[in-house]
């Protein structure tokens, strides 16, 4: 029987939770919703445009009614939950309904903050935070003329803006001096105020009301310094408080709202959640959505049981919804005294940029005029990225010097025609515009495939974004996930979960079911065939089809089309008898260069094609898998064994990592290294796993790499036996093969999802842990054959299966020329 | 007039991949399509001579390893914003057997 899911609340924050529970699990539950307002979902963010006449209410609705019909969801509209029966695990709506749970969600979101001044309840006084409200200011518009705002923040001025807009007159009303300035410092808030005033808004700062005057409806302001406005129309706009009220009346612990742990459960009840603004993780209720999807995700992740995703909190960015006032605000934009600020202020033009930097790295950033580097910025503030080097150009665009992010138009529109936009593929802006107009094109993924621009580093998106929306006008919509490729609309976390939830085991079925665009290409190919294999390791079948040429051969493929063989030499320790093979091997197949490689083994270079086979059954040894997205070599020092300075010994833990590991694919090549003590010496910490032996254990490092952007490892953790790093380091390897992308190496990996939810899932929770490597020992039981090995025998078999050709057919004819 | 050679069976050519002939100095990729139809090309990418019967066949097309270039096997022509040609030749089946013509 499916589990009962019931929600209080049927806003921005607990829909999403919803679309991801069903996204991840569509029959684990029978839901029902209850929801205050008459309406369904819709995007609140966007009644700030409505009110501006930028769009309708219906273009805002998220999720008509049809929507949840068709996913068999009860939902009751217009119907305000009264009390939560925690014994009987059940809700009870105003008019009586009943609705019993298993789980529970409460997603009531805040409250506007009325302050409770004299005269406040009169009519005509009103928050901003629905579509009835803002109804009642449409309607208000067409009788009254004179409007007044209290709270010169975001909300308020967006409130202002969408009165001036309905034809009123009005002033907005701010106790600070300094216009948002919870987002902004003086300067950018002083050129807000101007630009605002220049469009009609009048403003009163550093003024307290005290007083709401009229008789039954209100007809004034009085303020502390004694003086009246008059008005006929105020809109508070001063700040919202958690919804918390229904929580708090049956026990559950509130703070300033609804207190969660990081799996967004309460932590009086684990059955019953909290999503939302209503919600307080560690100290925050947060008011933007940004931060309140990614809780919506970990609450999904956590209700259906797919493991481990915590939410760690977040750091958000401000841009206000006015045309024509670009602003931009994110982190420590204020700066505390002696801060290291780079500025660029042109009162003029009406540019401000601000970044407050601390050893190198961005701490906030608050930009007015021109935003379009603002999302740049916050990306770099968030990667933590060293932007010492580019500090002189950094205010006059960062979307020049590398990546970028959606933004503004200002930044597209001004380059000039010769501009190369991609930088990998060296195309001009002039060459996107003209493919636009003269192919019409009207997304991304079009104009990647006609001119290969944000087709490789995809730093440029943005940018291309930028000039499809600045050369279509509106009828471009924007994308809001990356997919794979141009073959399909998925990205790769969607296709992990449909191979999943779907049960596919062909690379065929994959792209069948899943809508693909052809035959698919050599990015989603190999990245579904890793997955499918990743995921349902005993019933996948590999395949080679799918599989780059590498792969596919066994062999790496050099530049003039010869190739190259790599022994396995477990360790980087070898015998007198193994090296007379492999000379020998090497001088009977004229081996034109024999190199020691950086791994600590033996590269047989030059090999001609119809040579592989015959050479790999001389050898008679295992394939090193230099070729694969797989593990490639454990490197080692010499340890205890012989070193003098050696604590541990790692030559031998090094071998006995390798011949466990070995055979092991992996989303991207795979390097390990064991140093005997801290000295080092097998360079451990530039690797995806280095181990370094100290005095009574071991240190784990994680997500290095020594490549083209040189990462140091992080210490996952310390331990005292060869048993838990063997542990470890498989529980932390079955991860990334989990969550890895395909592709992505264990740096930018551990980057993106964080150090401290690898640790939680292979150091902290023991369970987890055991979990990962028994399925990684699942997947190695699969892998029981050396892959050369199974190409002579294909060979010998002439077996079509897994047939790789190695020898052309000869035919005795000669083509002319 | 088109002079068939027989190369092998379609049996022999994996479903979805290639076999390449070898006549004189020219090698030939043919490849077995996933719907069994078989096209033919010179096994050179115009780009900078990539084995094509390694890379990954996609519908009536062939993604070179080297770098990925895409080339349409019937005309032999490299899709844009690439350019460039290979030759490509005559093929058929016969009963199961692969005939290819050089002329
Ligand atoms: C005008 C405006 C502009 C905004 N602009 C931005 C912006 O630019 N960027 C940004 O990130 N954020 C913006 N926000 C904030 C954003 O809209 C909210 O953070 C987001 O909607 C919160 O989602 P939620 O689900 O927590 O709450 P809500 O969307 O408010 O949903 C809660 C729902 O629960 C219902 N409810 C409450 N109690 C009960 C009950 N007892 N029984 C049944 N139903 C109940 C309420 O009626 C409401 O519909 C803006 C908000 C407003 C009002
Ligand atoms: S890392 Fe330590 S044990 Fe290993 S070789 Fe260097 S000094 Fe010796």
């Amino acid at each position: 029987m499916k589990k009962k899911l019931v929600m209080i609340g049927n806003g921005m924050a607990g829909m999403r939770a919803i679309e991801e529970i069903l996204a991840a699990n569509p029959d684990m539950f029978d839901i029902t919703i209850f929801g205050a307002e008459k309406y369904p979902n819709y995007n609140r963010i966007m009644l700030s445009p409505v009110l501006a006449g930028d769009t309708t209410v219906e273009e805002i609705i998220l999720n008509d009614e049809q929507w949840y019909a068709d996913h068999g969801i009860t939902l009751h509209l217009g119907k305000r939950v009264s009390e939560i029966q925690r014994g009987y695990k059940k809700v009870v709506a105003e008019d009586g309904t009943v609705a019993e749970y298993d789980n529970l969600i409460i997603a009531t979101g805040s409250n506007p903050f009325i302050i409770p001044i004299p005269g406040h309840d009169k009519e005509g006084v009103m928050a901003f935070r629905d579509i009835d409200d803002c109804d009642a200011m449409f309607e208000a518009a067409k009788t009254y003329k004179k409007a007044a705002v209290i709270g010169g923040g975001l909300l308020g001025l967006e409130a202002a803006k969408g009165l001036l807009h309905l034809g009123m007159d009005v002033t907005v009303i701010h106790d600070q001096a300094t216009l948002m300035n919870m987002q902004l410092d003086a300067v950018a808030g002083e050129m807000l105020r101007d630009e605002l005033e220049s469009q009609g808004m009048k403003f009163r700062v550093s003024t307290l009301t005290t007083e709401v005057l009229g008789d039954k409806r209100v007809t004034g302001l009085k303020f502390k310094d004694g003086s009246t406005l008059d008005c006929e129309l105020l809109i508070m706009a001063v700040g919202i408080r958690p919804n918390k009220q229904l929580a708090e009346e049956c026990g559950i612990f509130c703070n300033r709202g609804i207190v969660v742990n990081d799996y967004m459960q309460t932590v009086t009840d684990p059955s019953i959640y909290s999503v939302g603004e209503c919600a307080e993780h560690r100290g925050i209720a947060y008011g933007l959505v940004a931060p309140l999807f990614e809780q919506a995700k970990v609450l999904a992740y956590q209700i259906t049981g797919q493991g481990l995703k915590s939410y760690q909190g977040s750091v958000v960015s401000t841009k206000l919804k006015i045309s024509g006032v670009d602003v931009f605000s994110a982190g420590d934009f204020m700066g505390g005294p002696g801060a290291d600020i780079v500025e660029l202020t042109d009162r003029v033009g009406g540019v401000y940029k601000k970044l407050v930097l601390e050893d190198d790295k961005i701490k906030g950033v608050v930009m007015f005029g021109d935003t379009a580097d603002g999302p740049t910025f916050f990306q770099w503030m968030q990667d933590g990225k060293d932007v010492s080097e580019m500090r002189s150009t950094l205010l006059f665009s960062a979307s020049g010097l590398g990546d970028s992010g959606h933004s503004g138009l200002d930044q597209a529109s001004q380059m000039s025609d010769e501009t190369i936009v991609c930088g990998c593929n060296g195309v001009s802006k002039k060459d996107i515009v003209d493919a636009i107009v003269k192919e019409g094109l009207t997304t991304r993924k079009e104009i990647t495939a006609c001119t290969k621009a944000a087709g490789s580093c995809g730093g440029c998106a943005g940018l291309v974004d930028q000039l499809l929306a600045a050369t279509l006008g509106t009828a471009f919509v924007e994308s809001d996930h990356e997919p794979i490729c141009a073959c399909t609309e998925l990205n790769h976390e969607q296709v992990k979960e449909q191979v999943k939830n779907k049960h596919l085991t062909h690379v065929r079925e994959v792209m069948h079911v899943l809508d693909w665009e052809g035959e698919g290409c050599q990015v989603c190919r190999p990245a579904i065939n890793y997955y499918i294999g990743m995921i349902w390791p005993e019933e996948a079948e590999d395949d080679r089809t799918s599989r780059i040429a590498n792969e596919k051969m066994h062999a790496n493929i050099q530049k003039d089309g010869t190739f190259s063989v790599i022994p396995r030499i477990y360790g980087g320790e070898t015998t007198p008898d193994a090296l007379i093979r492999i000379a020998t091997v090497a001088k009977k197949y004229n081996v034109p260069t024999v190199k020691i490689t950086g791994g600590q083994r033996i590269d047989l270079l030059g090999v001609k094609k119809e040579d592989l086979i015959p050479m790999w059954k001389d050898l008679d040894m295992p394939s090193g898998y230099a070729y694969g997205k797989a593990l490639r070599t454990v490197k080692t020092c010499v340890g205890s064994q012989w070193c003098r300075f050696g604590t541990q010994d790692s030559t031998a833990l090094g071998i006995h990592l390798e011949k466990e590991l070995e055979r092991m694919w992996f989303p991207a090549k795979v390097k390990l290294a064991v140093s005997g003590c801290p000295r080092n010496c097998a360079e451990a910490t530039i690797k995806d796993v280095g181990i370094v032996g100290v005095d009574g254990g071991w240190e784990i490092h994680c997500g290095g790499n020594g490549g083209v952007h040189v990462v140091a490892t992080e210490l996952l953790c310390i331990v005292e036996t060869a048993e838990e790093v063997e542990e470890i380091v498989k529980a932390y390897l079955q991860h990334y093969r989990e969550t890895g992308r395909h592709n992505e190496r264990c740096a930018p990996w551990q980057q993106r999802v964080g150090l401290e939810s690898i640790k939680a899932a292979v150091v902290d929770d023991i369970d987890n842990r055991k979990a990962l490597v028994e399925r990684l020992h699942q997947y190695l039981a699969t892998q029981d054959k050396d892959p050369w090995v199974e190409r002579i025998e294909d060979a010998e078999k002439e077996n079509l299966k897994t047939f790789t050709e190695y020898k052309p057919i000869e035919i005795p004819v000669r083509v002319e020329a | 007039m088109n002079n068939w050679i027989e190369v092998c069976k379609l049996d022999e050519i994996p479903r979805s991949a290639a076999r390449t002939v070898r006549a004189g100095d020219t090698v030939i990729a043919i490849f077995r399509l996933s719907d069994d139809r078989v096209k033919a090309v010179e096994n050179r990418c115009p780009h900078r001579q990539g084995p094509l019967a390694e890379g990954i066949v996609s519908g009536d097309d062939i993604l070179c390893p080297l770098h990925n270039w895409r080339i349409h096997l019937d005309s032999g022509e490299v899709a844009p914003p690439d350019e460039g040609c290979v030759k490509t030749y005559a093929v058929k089946i016969e009963d199961g057997q692969v005939l290819l013509s050089l002329a």
